[in-house]
């Protein structure tokens, strides 16, 4: 029997909330966190809204911190700050009575980003540009590189059984749990600091995705511009964000008394090796399979899915292909939901946001509704969560977080609620 | 008029509370940036920017790995008879 993983400590800032729970507060009151953009930049673009986080950095962040952080790892340190405390674990010289220490040789980052610093590198062009190389700031390199934010978390927690950063656009982050569960099964580490964080929204990345056609050009209703599964949904809206969760063994988790959220009970993962930016269903279905196989979950036992369901025309329909394709008649008894109606898409965050949505669903038994449904398309033949939060049945349940990436990249993330 | 002592001191206290996160009242002349005031490498190469920004005194790379403490960046910018 393999060494059972669970979840131990959550932590998020997103566009509908700086922390965990204000952000699935207003999940399930289907609130939207899409916004206008009114930078003068944005004028001309045909994209003028986005998923901005709701809480600036700059209010929790010292100013010193900022200036050497990117945006996205300003939020993968906010979220971690948030899922340590979250979990019980003491942070730095604290000798809290119930501030638990893990042995630095025994904890694991795991961190991703579907693009990294790219803030920094476009902001530090500029610079070089207009004021020469020595204005370039000596950090503009542990900023702009990918595994930045790993190597952040690394080193703020004393993360020294490895740091690493899975690159898979927007799967990064549901990888980079499923690679932590990894570590944990394999005795490389006890405890790790699992997620993602992405801030890109940037002219250059609304422009590049606009010039694709993949995103949705409802400027006049920001708010209503994410809807996946509605006839009308025309792209996805760019967010920006970050989800840090805390895996643990269980043995560990057991031995210090913590509270377990679910647990995180394999991952499946399938690569398209087909097109570049369309994940085909095939590959999405076997991600799906292979993750009930790794954590030995019958389809029966599958009652949710936080879909990937980013709101455009072609991939929604995939996905819920692929879905009726991995579970056949067991696909009817499943909820799904695409949690992007409100969060928009945190491309690197993604993953392990929508997992901390997927763990919360199971452990609260209620799955938050897809908004902005008005006419729900004829090939969604699914139980899609809409209006109100859905209630899932209580005793033993699983749920599945899929993810899927520009790449070909598949991954599926398999949670069990935890009965104590 | 040239700058004195105490106002280069303030200036680059205000520097190093905004780079370094070090309040200035700490930035006293006696105070090493490496020991003292953990100051890395990197850090002292914003900080001799932003000192170039405020007193308009260039520190060459060669130059700013002699200065140790507070008081040689106070003594090297006063030298270099910078006005206000």
């Amino acid at each position: 029997m393999s060494t059972s993983v669970v979840v131990t400590g959550l932590g998020a800032t997103t566009p509908l909330g700086g922390d965990v729970a204000s952000t699935w507060s207003a999940l399930l009151a289907g609130r939207s966190g899409v916004r206008p953009l009114e930078a003068e930049w944005a004028k001309d673009l045909p994209v003028r809204i986005a998923a901005t986080i709701a809480v600036e950095p700059s209010e929790v962040l010292p100013r010193h911190r900022l200036r050497r952080l990117d945006r996205c790892q300003q939020f993968a340190l906010i979220a971690a700050h948030e899922a340590w405390r979250d979990a019980g674990f003491a942070f730095g010289d604290e000798e809290s009575a119930e501030g638990f220490r893990v042995d630095g040789d025994r904890l694991g980052a795991v961190v991703s980003s579907g693009i990294g610093g790219i803030i920094t590198t476009l902001d530090n062009y500029d610079t070089l540009l207009a004021k020469g190389w020595k204005r370039v700031s000596p950090f503009a390199v542990p900023m702009l590189m990918p595994n930045g934010a790993a190597g952040q978390v690394s080193i703020e927690f004393g993360a020294k059984a490895g740091a690493h950063a899975l690159a898979s656009a927007c799967a990064s982050s549901a990888e980079a749990i499923g690679y932590a569960i990894d570590m944990i099964r394999n005795g490389r580490a006890d405890v790790v600091i699992a997620g993602g964080t992405e801030a890109a929204i940037h002219q250059l990345n609304l422009a590049a995705f606009a010039s694709m056609r993949a995103m949705s050009t409802r400027n006049d209703e920001p708010e209503r511009a994410s809807r996946p599964y509605d006839k009308n949904r025309d792209g996805f809206v760019l967010g920006e964000g970050s989800g840090i969760v805390i895996l643990e063994s269980e043995e560990h988790a057991r031995a210090r008394g913590a509270r377990i959220y679910g647990i995180a009970a394999g991952a499946g993962y399938s690569a398209d090796a087909n097109d570049i930016v369309q994940n085909d269903a095939d590959g999405m279905s076997k991600a799906m399979r292979r993750a009930l196989t790794d954590a030995d979950l019958e389809p029966s036992d599958i009652v949710h899915i936080n879909a990937h369901g980013t709101s455009t025309p072609i991939g929604d329909i995939g996905e819920i292909k692929a879905i009726k394709k991995a579970f056949g008649d067991a696909a009817g008894q499943i909820v799904v939901t695409s949690t992007k109606s409100m969060t928009g898409h945190l491309l690197g965050g993604t993953g392990a946001v929508e997992s901390i949505a997927t763990l919360l669903a199971l452990r609260e038994g209620l799955v938050p509704p897809t908004i902005n449904i008005d006419d729900l398309d004829d090939e969604v033949d699914l139980d899609i969560a809409q209006g109100e939060p859905r209630k899932l049945p209580d005793g033993p349940a699983a749920a599945l977080n899929n993810s899927f990436g520009f790449g070909g990249h598949n991954v599926c993330v398999a949670f069990r609620r935890h009965e104590s | 008029m040239a700058l004195s002592d105490q106002e280069i001191l303030n200036g680059l206290g205000d520097i190093i509370e905004e780079i370094a996160g070090v309040p200035a009242a700490d930035v006293t002349p006696e105070k090493s940036f490496v020991d003292d005031l953990d100051i890395d490498s990197l850090s002292m190469v914003e900080i001799a920017v932003a000192a170039q920004d405020q007193f308009g005194v260039e520190i060459p790379d060669d130059e700013l790995k002699n200065l140790k403490t507070v008081k040689d960046v106070v003594v090297y910018v006063q030298g270099k008879g910078v006005s206000a």
